[in-house]
């Protein structure tokens, strides 16, 4: 009952990797517990016994050199052993099959951009085949980073200037959550992602260039979020799809849209105000505005607001960049 | 046990500001960190209290999340540098080291008061920082962030700097003290336990904040001058701050925990009236763990970007530290065998002490395992983890410490019902708050995390208002002990029947110590004669 409630406060087990972890994982809670008992519990046992009382006295007894023996030699046992299960978990973990195909990540305050081998690069979305190793060649374009995968029970830094890679195989298709783990900065914990673990069809779909409608994968930003196709598909308005692809796309790290500020401006009320730059001069916030500060975000820096928006240009579709200007104008 | 005439003692020998700042005894050196290191604790504190009010809930509470990443950065390097390292050493053994040697001071008092005054002015350096412009690179300093960063990291990195020499002039003091102003008939085998730990803690001291000197050096001539050493772009290598940052704050765990297993292995003897177990077992444990303290930083780099091969032979090496750990805590229940134990506040938190130390001490063989770490590192599983150690074994072990020595401090005695009251509020407060932080960390949950998924709300609630009762534990705390120094019932100068050489001076003691020079002619764990 104890290992059933404790797996199932475990995110799911995705990989391979993941079963062996998590039955290591339950060894080490069920030798704790033993030992957490035998401690504490005659910890207590002899508060109880020994207690001062009327009448009692204590014995002089200065150790008991067979006990000490026993009590070195048999954890340094168990250790040795937990070292050994846990390098051999490890071994697997790290060692990517010579098969597995290659996909870089590429790390930067505050998003995630994936680099495919056709040239393609998605952000804050990683598209993988499930049931086939994958193998991620890591880097990262400013500070550390790391990449996290709860359900796959893999996580990697992200360091500037060298590689890094994971390896994994899905075993469960459809959305498995990204956590950015290593301390980054202001939005931290808000560089987050998705992987997506598509099924034959839909990779062959993916590969051949396709986009992947990845609504019916679930809710975004959850561990417990499974595949499930039931969601239906509608259309979804200009101004949503401009929503979700600011949250994707890890805009929202930067920039509310309920007026608050974070690193960069925000949202709220932005179309058709008067903005004025670093430099002094202003502007009036059109169509066209909002495109240049997708694409070239450092040309005019606003008063008041640090230099740091990496630039989209090449990330984002026509498509794409024009629901997000009207998901801005919808903002007053 | 005899009552002390009110004579001349250490508290009332001198009178004025002016002969505390400028004492050279070590008892008043020793009551002047308690009292700074409870403040800085106070300021640390109230950052913890912000951080857990936030996460109440997902999204921003009451600051934005830069505002929070300060907090964490503050609340760590404070409680790190200012409150934990030096809490025990510094003002619990400054009093009592010298005494329990049987000696009229340490061996260097000018040194002894130098050393407080670099503390503060390090001290005085990174708070600065808090009103200029603040630190938001967490207290392990992460390179390249923390050379980009604006924020004005370099006047913390000088702070902590400058509180590293303080430390160094302390464990100096503290290592030529007892080899050379040992009373006649102290031998090293009859040495204190809590002289034992502070010995091995000073020669880590002295060995490794060196090294942190240095890399704050480098940090600090790589933010200034543009040295390429940790950044990337500039030629440097950011894994390699962590191997010396780690070489430097692995050890300083030990320098944190060592002192109040010390503290522990004092109290549970006397409290138990029955000699030690396994004496020599628990002395040479406290070398063993100082030993391989230097050999394990990468431990904490498993998914840094270091070689495999280093992972192997760290996590390897990392096993052996929970050996001579269990021993100890083996031992201390073997003590209590055959025992007559008496349950006030100082046994209390030694109780408090070996339940969470053991939680923190088996999530540590966790962590050591290389496959677990992948995915609980840099989770809230180590945050629960290190709080378990950090706050459940060393302040615990200092609360330990406070209570026992407190009569000899001051003179007087506490409220016994008072004291319970407080140490039950902060033990339940305690595994509150960070229980719930080892499922968090096993669900996934990074650390550092300003925002949350939606699922993690409950446990993280259920974290916060742990705290909260903790603060309110420490307050009450802080309440009795204040009112004790003041109302207090007379001490007598040796309330508990211990036999090591402070309870067989006065309470308070005088200013150089005993009225007459102390002779020792058996270990001070033998309770058959008594």
């Amino acid at each position: 009952m104890m290992k059933g409630a404790l797996l199932g406060s475990l995110p799911i087990q995705a990989t391979q990797a993941a079963k062996s972890w998590d039955d290591l994982y339950l060894f080490l809670v069920g030798l704790s517990v033993v030992f957490f008992v035998l401690v504490v519990g005659g910890m207590l046992w002899f508060g109880w016994k020994y207690r001062n009382r009327p009448g009692h006295k204590s014995e002089y007894v200065t150790g008991h050199f067979r006990l000490e023996i026993i009590w070195t030699a048999i954890p340094t046992i168990l250790l040795l052993g937990i070292f050994a299960w846990g390098w051999v978990v490890y071994k697997d973990m790290v060692s990517a099959p010579g098969d597995a195909i290659t996909i870089r990540v590429l790390g930067k305050q505050w998003l995630w951009n994936f680099q495919y081998d056709d040239g393609r690069v998605t952000t804050n979305e990683l598209f993988v085949p499930a049931n086939k190793p994958v193998r991620l060649l890591m880097t990262s374009e400013d500070v550390l980073h790391s990449f996290f995968v709860p359900n796959f029970r893999v996580k990697q830094d992200v360091v500037p200037g060298m590689y890094t890679q994971i390896w994994f195989e899905a075993k469960v298709a459809g959305r498995h959550q990204i956590f950015c783990a290593e301390y980054c900065g202001a939005a931290h914990s808000d560089m987050l992602g998705s992987l997506y673990a598509l099924e034959e069809h839909d990779w062959q779909m993916f590969k051949r260039g396709h986009a992947i409608d990845t609504s019916k994968f679930g809710k975004s930003d959850s561990l417990r979020a499974k595949s499930d196709a039931t969601a239906p598909s509608q259309p979804v308005s200009l101004v949503e799809q401009g929503r979700k692809i600011t949250q994707l796309k890890g805009c929202v790290a930067c920039h509310s849209e309920d007026g608050s500020k974070r690193i960069g401006p925000s949202y709220k009320g932005l179309f058709g105000s008067q903005v004025e730059f670093a430099d002094g001069s202003k502007t009036t916030a059109d169509e066209n505005y909002i495109r240049a500060s997708i694409e070239t975000p450092l040309a005019k820096i606003v008063k008041g607001y640090p230099s740091t928006m990496p630039t989209y240009k090449g990330l984002m579709s026509e498509a794409e960049i024009n629901a997000v200007v009207e998901y801005i104008k919808s903002i007053k | 046990m005899t009552s002390s005439p009110s004579t001349s003692n250490y508290l009332n020998a001198t009178k004025g500001v002016w002969s505390w700042l400028s004492t050279l005894d070590h008892k008043r050196i020793g009551i002047m960190y308690l009292f700074s290191v409870l403040a800085f604790f106070l300021v640390g504190g109230i950052f913890a209290m912000m951080i857990r009010y936030e996460l109440m809930a997902p999204g921003q509470q009451i600051m934005t999340a830069d505002q929070y990443n300060r907090a964490f950065t503050y609340h760590g390097a404070i409680m790190v540098f200012m409150v934990v390292i030096p809490m025990i050493p510094a003002a619990i053994g400054n009093f009592v080291l010298p005494m329990m040697v049987g000696a009229k001071d340490v061996a260097f008092p000018r040194l002894n008061l130098a050393s407080y005054y670099v503390f503060m002015a390090g001290a005085a350096l990174a708070v600065t920082s808090l009103f200029i412009n603040q630190v938001d690179t967490g207290w392990t300093f992460y390179a390249p962030y923390s050379i980009r960063t604006s924020s004005s990291a370099t006047w913390v990195l000088f702070g902590a700097f400058v509180m590293g020499f303080s430390s160094i002039f302390t464990a100096l003091n503290f290592i030529a003290t007892i080899h050379k102003l040992r009373a006649p008939g102290l031998t090293f085998g009859r040495l204190p336990l809590f002289l034992w730990a502070t010995y091995a803690t000073a020669v880590i001291q002295l060995l490794a904040t060196p090294v942190l000197a240095l890399t704050l050096s480098l940090l600090i001539l790589e933010r200034t001058l543009g040295i390429g050493f940790f950044d990337p772009k500039l030629g440097g290598d950011p894994v390699l701050f962590q191997h010396f940052f780690w070489f430097y704050s692995h050890p300083a765990v030990y320098i944190m925990i060592l002192p109040a297993m010390g503290i522990i292995s004092e109290v549970i003897p006397v409290f138990s009236q029955k000699p030690v177990f396994g004496y020599k077992a628990i002395a040479l444990a406290t070398f063993g763990i100082a030993l391989v303290s230097f050999i394990v930083w990468g431990h904490h780099m498993f998914v840094s970007g270091q070689s495999e091969f280093a992972n192997f032979v760290f996590s390897l090496l990392t096993m052996f530290v929970a050996v001579p750990t269990g021993v100890k805590v083996f031992s201390w229940i073997g003590t209590m065998y055959k025992g007559a134990l008496k349950f006030n506040a100082p046994m209390l938190y030694a109780f408090a002490f070996i339940f969470v130390f053991t939680i923190g001490g088996l999530t540590g063989v966790f962590l050591a395992t290389l496959a677990i770490d992948v995915h609980l590192t840099d989770t809230y599983f180590v945050v629960a983890h290190f709080h378990y150690v950090m706050v459940g074994g060393t302040l615990f072990g200092f609360l330990a410490g406070l209570h026992y020595w407190f009569p000899k401090f001051f003179g007087r005695m506490y409220s016994e019902t008072a004291a319970k009251i407080g140490c039950a509020m902060v033990f339940m407060g305690f595994n509150i708050t960070f229980f719930p932080q080892f499922i968090l960390g096993s669900q996934g949950m990074p650390r550092r995390y300003f925002n949350y998924l939606p699922e993690f709300t409950n446990l993280n609630r259920l974290s916060s208002y742990g705290a909260f009762l903790i603060g309110l534990g420490f307050v009450f705390t802080a309440i009795y002990l204040l009112r004790a120094i003041y109302k207090g019932p007379k001490a007598p100068d040796n309330p508990w029947n211990a036999l090591t050489l402070e309870w067989q001076s006065t309470s308070p003691p005088p200013v150089e110590n005993f009225t007459k020079d102390p002779v020792v002619t058996e270990g001070f764990y033998e309770y058959r004669m008594h």
